[in-house]
């Protein structure tokens, strides 16, 4: 298990952070999405191809790359559509299509994935040699600045439109008719096209947008085959990639209230001379290792090993969405009154990390499956215990 | 041989070598030296140690590989623990060649026990407010006074003794480092009953005791850097577990705990998440700790976070098994055995949040050195410690 970056990993953050810090400072998140940024993204860094595979134009690297970049642009609280459309490549490692991995790869195309992975209330019909969906998303990620929709349907779409895929709540079990037997596939539909209707939303983080995406006959593509496990891990990749993300974010609250306690004075003393603050600051720096610690395992897992990879990714989000969001909130709390105003930056963080943190359902969730894997018997007791699985080499 | 072979090797080491079952507690210290010194022979002690005072000069990697093993048995090291974590990494970074050849392999072999005689009745969190002197007298030094809490100190050969030998210099800057025999005259030890009704920790009384010169770790008056080391080495080895011995059969761990509670009932599965979640944070952080350490990155202060979460988890985790076991948490026979395996777990755990500096100290520590907070305003830094109030007054 690898849980320190590599001097490869280590330039590549060094190589986004220093572009972001120039190019897209947290200061300018409140604008929006600006479409040049993300070019440049894309086209000096090669980010959005980062773990396209090569044959189809990427770097084919792995999560712990993805990782480290997603950091990075959580810390500078990116917007626009940088962390949708990962998660949409995400998907698209377990179902290839070589229009989409090419079109990401070379940063044309910017995309998005339906959230849960299988979402409810689709509905999808083949009709003559295409397939067409019905039913409303209500909160799409990016979905005004993406071009493609990546959604899982619970199976293959069946010609008269009965037995509705759309009418099976989760992963393909269960789903009624023949077509669900095989479990989830993957379909792209195209968010400029015919019959969808997006519907932007208003959102407490001002810095990335959802919405709600309407299909009427949409045109869709059926790109290949999930299959129950292939729906399930590609939510746990996307579960790893938030928890990337909300490392960044945590950390650079941490950095901006850290900066803070040192200037600012009162009673004649800095602020973080006093131990009310300086204890609080000292708890978030462990919430930050652990934090790190967990996703750079998370990522480690889901390069090499996936058996580990349900656990791993369900602890990140347990761990990782609480602590973001708690030490947000405390940076936020020992700005003092200007952490309240609309011009202070603090408010981005701690929105962006509220919003994160119940991005993949109530955290809850995340929770109860981890309960649920542990009496599965995960994971292995020697790693509970503190030290690394005989696997480990 | 890869660390594939030497886990194995360790694993059928420890499957033929760890001892099953109870010690009778009059047993317990021969037989602790006598399962040490066949550690130290089959070459499971001081694996990171330098092989030319009697390591293995090997890697964290086997370290990690054979405590990992060593997990799965109750190992009877924890008279050595002041010595393996503390101690004699101390020498070994600061000792002279003398005194590196003369203690460190039987130290090593558990042919010697150790204790730390740095704390104080008036001088724990602020160990550098000590009083206990030691006065020059020719080629070796007569010391004067009272530590207080030093582990295993009843069972302990040498002791690594922190003095104040200059009250003119401002605190941090009179003190030196000695290694003293415990059972050179003048030493007594008392042991000090503990809140779990064992006594693992004692008083320590000096008078008039002699200590060569050559028993000196570090420069006259440079001991408080020296002390600084062991501190660290603390912290680091209290956080990875070193010789702690956590019993496989802690009443308190997770796995413990799923058999015993009812996990169908949600709220009890929501305390074991959590206990989970924690656990596994503070695991892998070690775990990223000691993978650092390897690629030459010395934690340092970080070391400080590791053993604050350690010590909030043992809160937690004594706090939860009595709270999830309800009544029968506080009660036993009278066989002698006191009031159970979870009384004593939560009467043992406020230790962790104590020894080895308190959560608050590691707290100020990591806002200082890890953060680059300001220090707080302080009115003893430069100030001659003879006019210095220390310790506990009016
Ligand atoms: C089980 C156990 C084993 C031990 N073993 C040894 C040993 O082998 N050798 C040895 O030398 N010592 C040993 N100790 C002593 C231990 O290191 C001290 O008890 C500890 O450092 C606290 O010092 P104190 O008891 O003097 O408390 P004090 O320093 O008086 O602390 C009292 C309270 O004040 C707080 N406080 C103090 N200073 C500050 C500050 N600057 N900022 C904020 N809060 C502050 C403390 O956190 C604490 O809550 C052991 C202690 C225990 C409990």
């Amino acid at each position: 298990m690898r849980l320190v970056l590599t001097p490869e990993q280590r330039e590549l953050r060094e190589a986004v952070r220093s572009f972001l810090a120039a190019a897209a400072p947290p200061a300018k998140a409140r604008d929006g999405y600006d479409p040049a940024v993300h070019a440049r993204l894309n086209g000096e860094l090669g980010l959005s191809g980062l773990i396209v595979p090569e044959e189809y134009g990427g770097a084919g690297a792995g999560m712990a790359e993805l990782a480290v970049a997603l950091e990075e642009t959580g810390a500078a609280l990116l917007p626009g559509p940088f962390l949708a459309t990962a998660f949409a490549a995400l998907a698209l490692t377990r179902a290839p299509d070589k229009e989409l991995l090419t079109g990401v790869a070379e940063g044309r195309l910017t995309a998005t994935l339906a959230l849960p992975v299988v979402p409810d209330g689709l509905t999808a019909r083949a009709e003559g040699g295409g397939v067409t969906l019905r039913g409303t998303l209500p909160q799409v990620l990016s979905g005004a600045e993406a071009d493609v929709l990546l959604a899982a349907l619970p199976g293959a779409p069946a010609a008269d439109g009965s037995g509705a895929p759309g009418e099976s709540s989760a992963g393909g079990s269960g789903a009624p008719g023949e077509s669900a037997a095989d479990g989830p596939v993957l379909v792209a539909v195209d968010l400029g096209g015919p019959g969808v209707t997006r519907v932007p939303l208003e959102t407490l983080d001002l810095t990335r947008g959802q919405t709600r995406v309407e299909l009427d006959g949409a045109p869709a593509r059926v790109l290949g085959r999930l299959g129950a496990e292939g729906a399930a891990a590609v939510a746990d990749l996307v579960a790893v990639a938030l928890a990337a993300e909300q490392l960044g974010v945590l950390r650079a609250s941490l950095d901006a209230i850290v900066a803070y306690a040192k200037i600012r004075v009162t009673f004649g003393r800095f602020i973080g001379s006093y131990q009310g603050v300086k204890h609080k600051l000292a708890d978030m720096h462990c919430k930050l290792e652990q934090a790190e610690s967990v996703v750079r395992h998370a990522a480690w897992t889901a390069d090499e090993d996936p058996a580990e990879l349900p656990h791993a990714a369900a602890l990140a989000q347990a761990y990782v969405g609480r602590a973001c969001f708690e030490v947000a909130r405390d940076h936020l709390l020992l700005h003092g009154g200007v952490g309240f105003t609309w011009e202070h930056d603090a408010h981005l963080f701690y929105k962006r990390a509220k919003a994160d943190e119940v991005l993949l359902g109530p955290p809850r969730v995340h929770r109860a499956r981890l309960a649920a894997l542990m009496e599965a018997g995960e994971p292995a007791s020697t790693e509970a215990a503190g030290e690394p699985a005989p696997r480990e080499a | 041989m890869n660390l594939d072979d030497y886990r194995r090797a360790a694993r059928a080491w420890l499957r033929d070598n760890a001892p099953a079952g109870e010690t009778p507690p009059e047993d317990a210290i021969p037989h602790a030296k006598h399962f040490m010194a066949r550690l130290y022979d089959a070459g499971y002690s001081g694996i990171t140690w330098p092989a030319r005072w009697g390591g293995q000069g090997l890697t964290q990697a086997e370290e990690r590989a054979f405590a990992a093993e060593a997990r799965h048995f109750s190992l009877p090291t924890y008279v050595f623990s002041i010595g393996l974590g503390m101690t004699g990494p101390t020498l070994v970074d600061r000792g002279s060649d003398e005194q590196r050849e003369r203690f460190v392999r039987p130290l090593l072999r558990g042919e010697e026990i150790w204790c730390q005689l740095f704390s104080e009745p008036g001088a724990g969190s602020d160990v550098a407010a000590l009083q206990t002197r030691a006065v020059r007298d020719g080629d070796r030094w007569i010391v004067n006074g009272q530590k207080v809490w030093t582990s295993v100190a009843q069972h302990a050969d040498w002791g690594l003794l922190l003095t104040r030998t200059n009250p003119e210099a401002p605190k941090h800057r009179g003190l030196t480092m000695f290694v003293v025999g415990m059972r050179d005259p003048g030493v007594t030890v008392r042991p000090l009953k503990d809140m779990t009704g064992r006594a693992h920790f004692n008083e320590v009384f000096f008078d008039e005791v002699a200590v060569p010169d050559a028993h000196r770790v570090g420069e006259v008056d440079d001991g408080w850097s020296v002390a600084v080391t062991t501190l660290l080495h603390e912290r680091l080895s209290i956080s990875a577990g070193v010789g702690m011995g956590r019993a496989k059969d802690d009443p308190t761990s997770l796995e413990a705990l799923r058999r015993t509670a009812d996990t169908s009932d949600p709220l009890v599965r929501d305390d074991l998440v959590e206990l989970h979640i924690r656990t596994r944070a503070l695991a892998l952080f070690n775990q990223r700790l000691a993978q650092e350490a390897e690629a030459g990155l010395f934690p340092g202060a970080r070391g400080s976070a590791a053993k604050l979460l350690l010590a909030e988890l043992t809160l937690f985790e004594a706090d939860l098994a009595t709270r999830l076991a309800g009544p029968s948490a506080v009660v036993g026979t009278r066989d002698g055995a006191g009031a159970g395996p979870l009384a004593h777990a939560i009467s043992l755990a406020p230790a962790m949040s104590l020894g080895g500096g308190t959560n608050e100290i590691m707290r100020n520590i990591i806002g200082e050195r890890v953060l680059g907070l300001p220090p707080g305003p302080r009115v003893d830094k430069t100030v001659p410690f003879k006019d210095l109030k220390v310790g506990t007054q009016g």
